[in-house]
């Protein structure tokens, strides 16, 4: 996978001939330029790169990428991906989708894959609504919100795609808003040095049919704020000040201001994305104020093809079986002259 | 105790048929397939068929925990399991109960009377005993105290408990049937020995007892209503004896061996196409990756990810994974990427009936899928050709870069028979069309002139990268396009694309008749049963009547219509209410297409079959 030759890339050698098109002002742009962008980075082959996508706004992704690609059907990417990487492990691998495809439809997919843990990278555009249907309500959409399919309110109560993600035994989950193209950038890169299956959500604004989904959150004026943006090794502090804090109060996390009630920054959890047990990062994708992004876990796992490589060169060591015809010709045969 | 009221005559036959049956914990799988397997080392044709309760474990006893194997073993050419049997051999009464129907009158029941106890009786929802009642007596009834003289034989042997001691009355039984029709205990001896390796007490309770009931049936001097089956007269080689699902898997490792490409196989459990997947996780030896997946579209999805990286990708299911897979078929088919959907067909719709056999995916196969969607469908016909047939679709695939779908069925998949066995130097070539190469003009749908097949460049191919997906496609780029006329050219192109298959497969040819007065037609599992129905009338005088059996449905052999011509009549027999007979009404006008349907979850019957032939020929 990592590029044995001297050939630099940039971003162009990533972008195709195709004409983009979402609406403009889509953060859809965003997270297509932090990829070309990413690509270069990682050291990795064109030829070695390959894009599979379901259906909606996000799956046309793989058509605008220099690289191979495959736009699939509704739902069903993560298989079609699998397949992809278990037939040749070499390559990287990368789904693209959205809250719709990977968690209605797709919500069978989705939650093996990650349960696998097949070394691939999952991109999920989160916009909680379906925008290439023209405006219904998703998997993601509030209890209450107003859409086509639910004109008086929808009355499905959400999943929130992290604890979704971590229940079905996500490794690495990274949560990030659609307006930040050096951090979506830096998290792509770090999903494709992970080696397991690798989940970023992207909070992404849907101009047309969900406009401002997420501006409470990711504004810019608002972000620091709203936002824990945690790092592992680091404490979890935020705010425009940097002077909040996360605590855990018994079984809760609670925001804390430092400086007061003796609050100091040695108080503060550290966040620890690699640890194997996944309660504090369940905890903190459930978390509505401040909101955490950055990669909350990330912990290294033995693999599935791991698994099956180590099992497959066992059993070809201890075979004796090595042509169709050492097969065909065993056991229980008879001849008739 | 032998009932004497019927007069034993013993004749010489080609062939017989017997049917071992008992409780599913009774073993009647492993002595039945001990018969066949002594019986094809001695030489004879076998074809066999094993009949168990789709329950796991039913109650003990009862009539729907009845466990069967049936084998027809022959001195002549023998194409089916056989309708009705020479000997049943029943371990208890709910056997006894449920398969008394098939033997033929004045043949004989061999019966273990120490199950028939008033408990047994009672499950087995008889109200007297039927050994005492009289209600045999145009059967020839062997009653042997199996349990008590196996446990007598056992006596002695240490390490063995009282459930043990009984579970090995079944080689009481095979002992019998051994002595019965002159077959050597030797392959079963060794079966012991090999099984058994670490458990000496077992290979010796286990030869005790089967020595038991040879000695015990020479004592009797046991001779069968029919005997004298010589070895068959088959052509030389080397043959083992394969069920169909098996041959089907092994076909594909030999498909993927000769072309050079690695295995996929991407699957979701369903009977009756589960031994496929059994069979395959074995082989990680040649590098077979075969993937269980979360559900029947993940098992195709996974399949088609790993055709567009370069495996020979193959899917397996039954009817009902056929309907779930049907949307991805679909896209691989646009994609125009190489993929093998194996359907084991069983009895529909819905869930329908799981264990039985029938043949009601053919249109599901053709039509099931959503647009214009046309692939290639070839059916296997014998449980042995299963192999030849896999290779087939591995190569058409391959070559034509389309879906195949290769239907079986759950008769000719469960069922076994003698495989002469094919070395892979034997097997025709298969090109792969993987571009290597980058060059400027190169398109991913540039295809080649006769076949109309596109390229396959997989990724880790530099210079050759592009996009492909479910969308309509531009007829060179590949890219998106909905411009009127491609899509429609396109449609045409994918459809002829599958017509030219015909240049590729062989014509189609008759049996027994070339021209005549009534062309039998079937397809697919029925073979076996067509062939020795039309064998036997052709054998009674009627030189009149031929058979075509198809293997290629789509596209049908080239010469489909001029075969037609040369009948006066022509019947369909299908295991489905006629949709074979659709097929072939849409393709060929000017003919009447009589038909012959059964849809009772089982195969034909010989008689029945030869009952209408005749009807129609007078």
């Amino acid at each position: 996978m990592e590029a044995t030759t001297e050939q630099q890339y940039t971003f162009k050698d990533f972008t195709s001939d195709q004409e983009v098109r979402w609406c403009p002002g889509c953060d859809d742009y965003v997270i297509l330029r932090s990829m070309q962008k990413a690509l270069p980075e990682m050291g990795v082959k064109r030829e070695d790169v390959v894009f599979i996508s379901g259906i909606g706004c996000s799956s046309r992704f793989p058509y605008y990428m220099n690289t191979y690609g495959m736009h699939t059907i509704h739902g069903r990417a993560p298989g079609i991906a699998s397949g992809v990487k278990l037939a040749n492990p070499n390559l990287s691998v990368w789904v693209m989708t959205g809250d719709g495809d990977a968690m209605a439809i797709g919500g069978n997919h989705f939650i093996h894959v990650l349960r696998r843990n097949i070394d691939l990278n999952i991109v999920l555009f989160n916009n909680e609504i379906y925008g290439l249907t023209k405006g219904q309500f998703s998997p993601t959409s509030l209890v209450g919100q107003k859409t086509k399919s639910s004109p008086y309110g929808n009355t499905q109560p959400p999943f929130i795609p992290g604890e979704l993600a971590l229940g079905a035994g996500a490794r690495f989950f990274g949560r990030i808003g659609g307006n930040v193209p050096k951090e979506i950038t830096q998290m792509m890169i770090d999903a494709h040095k992970f080696k397991g299956t690798s989940l970023i959500e992207v909070l992404q604004n849907c101009v047309i049919f969900n406009d401002g989904c997420f501006s409470n959150i990711t504004d810019k004026d608002v972000k620091e704020d709203k936002q824990i943006f945690l790092e592992h090794g680091k404490p979890m502090i935020f705010g425009k000040n940097r002077d909040k804090g996360l605590v855990l109060n018994k079984l809760k996390l609670e925001v804390v201001t430092i400086g007061e009630n003796g609050i100091t920054q040695e108080d503060l959890l550290v966040h620890d994305a690699k640890e194997k047990d996944p309660t504090l990062h369940q905890m903190l994708v459930r978390l509505d104020y401040p909101v955490a992004t950055g990669i909350i876990r990330s912990f290294e796992d033995v693999t599935f093809e791991e698994r099956e490589e180590a099992l497959t060169k066992q059993v070809k060591e201890n075979s004796k079986f090595k042509k169709t015809d050492d097969l065909f010709f065993s056991g229980e045969t008879y001849t008739v002259k | 105790m032998i009932s004497d009221k019927v007069k034993l005559q013993p004749e010489v036959v080609e062939a017989v048929v017997i049917r071992f049956v008992g409780d599913s914990g009774d073993g009647m799988q492993l002595t039945g397939t001990q018969f066949s397997d002594t019986s094809a080392m001695f030489g004879n044709d076998i074809a066999t068929f094993p009949n168990y309760p789709s329950e796991i474990r039913a109650p003990q006893g009862s009539l729907y925990g009845v466990s069967g194997f049936q084998v027809h073993i022959g001195s002549v050419e023998v194409s089916t399991p056989g309708d009705n049997l020479d000997l049943l051999v029943a371990m208890n009464p709910a056997g006894l109960k449920t398969n008394l129907h098939a033997l033929k009158p004045g043949h004989t029941i061999i019966v273990d009377s120490d199950s028939f106890s008033k408990k047994n009786l009672e499950k087995a929802q008889y109200e007297t005993n039927p050994l005492e009642d009289g209600s045999l007596e145009n059967y020839r009834v062997i009653q042997v105290d199996m349990t008590s003289l196996t446990k007598e034989a056992l006596k002695g042997v240490e390490g063995l408990d009282n459930k043990s001691i009984t579970r090995s009355k079944n080689m009481f039984a095979l002992g019998m049937v051994y002595w019965m029709y002159g077959r050597s205990r030797d392959y079963t001896i060794d079966f012991f020995n090999k099984k058994f390796k670490s458990k000496p007490h077992l290979i010796e309770a286990n030869t005790r007892v089967l020595n038991a009931g040879y000695f015990f049936a020479e004592t009797l001097e046991l001779i069968p209503n029919a005997y004298t089956i010589s070895p068959a007269k088959m052509r030389p080689g080397t043959y083992r004896i394969i069920m169909g699902n098996t041959a089907t898997a092994w076909g594909f490792l030999a498909a993927a061996e000769k072309s050079g490409l690695e295995l996929f196989l991407g699957s979701y459990p369903i009977t009756p196409a589960t031994d496929i997947l059994h069979e395959l996780v074995k082989h990680k030896h040649f590098g077979v990756k075969a993937f269980q997946a979360e559900d029947e579209i993940a098992g195709i999805a996974s399949a088609i990810g790993a055709s567009f990286a370069g495996d020979l990708a193959i899917t397996t299911t039954s009817g009902p994974g056929l309907a779930l897979k049907g949307e991805a078929l679909g896209l691989a088919m646009i994609m125009e990427l190489p993929l093998v959907v194996v359907n084991v067909q069983r009895g529909g719709p819905s869930t329908g009936l799981p264990t039985k056999t029938e043949q009601s995916d053919l249109l599901q196969a053709m039509y099931g899928r959503n647009g214009e969607s046309p692939v290639i469908v070839i059916a296997a016909s014998t449980p042995a050709n299963c192999f030849q047939y896999a290779y087939e679709a591995a190569k058409l695939t391959l070559e034509h870069m389309t879906p195949v779908i290769l239907l079986t069925d759950g008769y000719i998949a469960n069922g076994s028979a003698p495989w002469k066995i094919t070395s892979l130097n034997d097997l025709p070539e298969i090109k792969n069309r993987i571009s290597k190469n980058a060059s400027e003009n190169w398109h991913p749908y540039d295809r080649d002139e006769a076949t109309l097949a596109r390229n396959w460049a997989i990724p880790g191919t530099a210079g050759l990268e592009h996009r492909i997906g479910g969308l309509e496609k531009d007829r060179i780029t590949g890219n998106v396009s909905q411009a009127p006329e491609n899509h429609e050219i396109m449609t045409k192109v994918r459809s002829e694309k599958i017509k030219r298959v015909q240049n590729y497969i062989p014509e189609i040819k008759t049996e027994f008749a070339e021209e005549g007065d009534l062309l039998v037609i079937g397809w697919g599992g029925t073979y076996g049963s067509l062939h020795s129905a039309v064998k036997q009338i052709n054998e009674e005088g009627y030189k009149n009547i031929g058979l075509a059996h198809f293997n290629y449905i789509n596209p049908l052999p080239k010469n489909t219509e001029e075969l037609l011509k040369k009948f006066k009549k022509i019947i369909v027999c299908e295991l489905n209410n006629g949709q074979f007979a659709k097929i072939l009404k849409i393709n060929f006008n000017g003919f009447e297409f009589l038909q012959f349907n059964k849809i009772q979850g089982l195969p034909f019957g010989n008689n029945e079959l030869i009952e209408e032939f005749k009807k129609l020929v007078k």
